[in-house]
């Protein structure tokens, strides 16, 4: 392990020691609470929508959320490891056959249902060790 | 002026921070820095340290330079380079530097040798726009254009900015701030982009369009060893 995979290593276990990031896999339906800070105080603001895309870099990783917000895709990056982030929650396990879901953007309505995964048969958790994260 | 630092480029991460910001960071590595020579006014002429970079396996030293480090009684180094000091900086051959030597929100410099580029065109190289992708223009889209008048002057002028090598210089940025400093591991972050490579060395001063801060230690942060 090279000197800057050792730092990345120490800030996840401190980060994740914080907060918790559970498994999940693009396909997933999550809920993101972000702090936001307007003016003097902090709130708890949720984001929930579909995981389209994971990038798993270690202390970079990110996420990509989109949902439909009054009638206009939004879609959001999430730094995984990211102090902002109260929470990560999954909601519900998608059914996919891809990495990456950005044919979603083009769908709406029916086409863009995902179907639920029969609860954690096929979870891909020992492989690399910063997608089990 | 104090002694700046040799370094090498580990690559880049990021920083979170408690209140929820990040910074990108370049990973310097000051590992085994010690001072190999002194230059002084009565001798040299001129006032300046030499330090040293890592280990170098003794069989790829020449006889003459082993000389060298013996007379500093320091083991063989990978780089050396010399630092111009004021002559109440001087130090010690043989005294290891620190990383602690720059302290955490420092601005510094950082010199180093960027990437090569190879031959490139004038887009690449000088940020000319090129020409255009229609209205008769046909193979060279990417050409510089015009160098030069007609008759008079006759000639295109010298410097003209013109496709040709690009990178593999050495180049000074001005002006980084230090994000973070552990001493205890030899790593100083630096926000931003550090020029050259990784595994490159590079050099870290004291800003010169800054004033140094009262922290920082003068005449150097050194390794406090038990000789």
């Amino acid at each position: 392990m090279n000197i800057i995979q050792q730092y990345e290593a120490e800030e996840i276990a401190r980060l994740t020691a914080i907060r918790a990031v559970p498994e999940f896999i693009p396909g997933d339906t999550l809920r993101v609470a972000v702090k936001v800070v307007e003016g003097e105080r902090t709130r708890v603001q949720n984001f929930e929508g579909v995981c389209i895309a994971r990038s798993n870099k270690g202390l970079s990783s990110n996420f990509t959320v989109r949902k439909i917000s009054y009638g206009e895709g939004v879609e959001r990056v999430f730094p995984l490891y990211a102090p902002t982030i109260a929470e990560i929650a999954v909601v519900r396990r998608g059914d996919v056959r891809r990495a990456k879901l950005y044919y979603l953007r083009g769908r709406s309505g029916k086409s863009a249902r995902i179907a639920e995964r029969a609860r954690d048969v096929v979870v891909p958790t020992s492989g690399e060790p910063a997608a089990a994260e | 002026m104090r002694t700046g630092l040799l370094a090498k480029k580990l690559g880049m991460t990021r920083i979170f921070k408690d209140d929820g910001t990040h910074v990108p960071v370049t990973v310097l590595h000051v590992d085994n820095v010690q001072v190999v020579a002194a230059r002084t006014e009565e001798k040299d002429g001129y006032t300046a340290v030499q330090i040293g970079y890592g280990k170098a396996k003794v069989k790829n030293v020449s006889q003459p330079n082993k000389g060298h480090y013996a007379k500093a009684k320091v083991e063989p180094k990978a780089k050396l380079v010399e630092f111009r000091v004021d002559a109440d900086a001087i130090l010690e051959p043989g005294a290891t530097l620190s990383a602690a030597h720059f302290v955490a929100g420092q601005i510094v410099d950082i010199s180093g040798t960027t990437k090569g580029k190879g031959f490139a065109g004038a887009m690449k190289r000088w940020n000319f726009s090129g020409l255009e992708a229609s209205h008769g223009v046909s193979i060279s889209h990417r050409s510089h254009g015009s160098t030069g008048n007609r008759q008079d002057p006759g000639k295109t002028f010298k410097n003209k900015k013109m496709a040709g090598h690009l990178g593999q210089e050495r180049i000074t940025t001005q002006n980084l701030v230090v994000a973070a400093v552990d001493a205890a591991k030899g790593l100083l972050m630096i926000k931003g982009a550090v020029p050259g490579a990784k595994g490159g060395y590079v050099l870290v001063r004291d800003a010169v369009k800054r004033a140094r801060p009262a922290e920082a230690p003068f005449p150097a942060g050194l390794v406090e060893t038990a000789s």
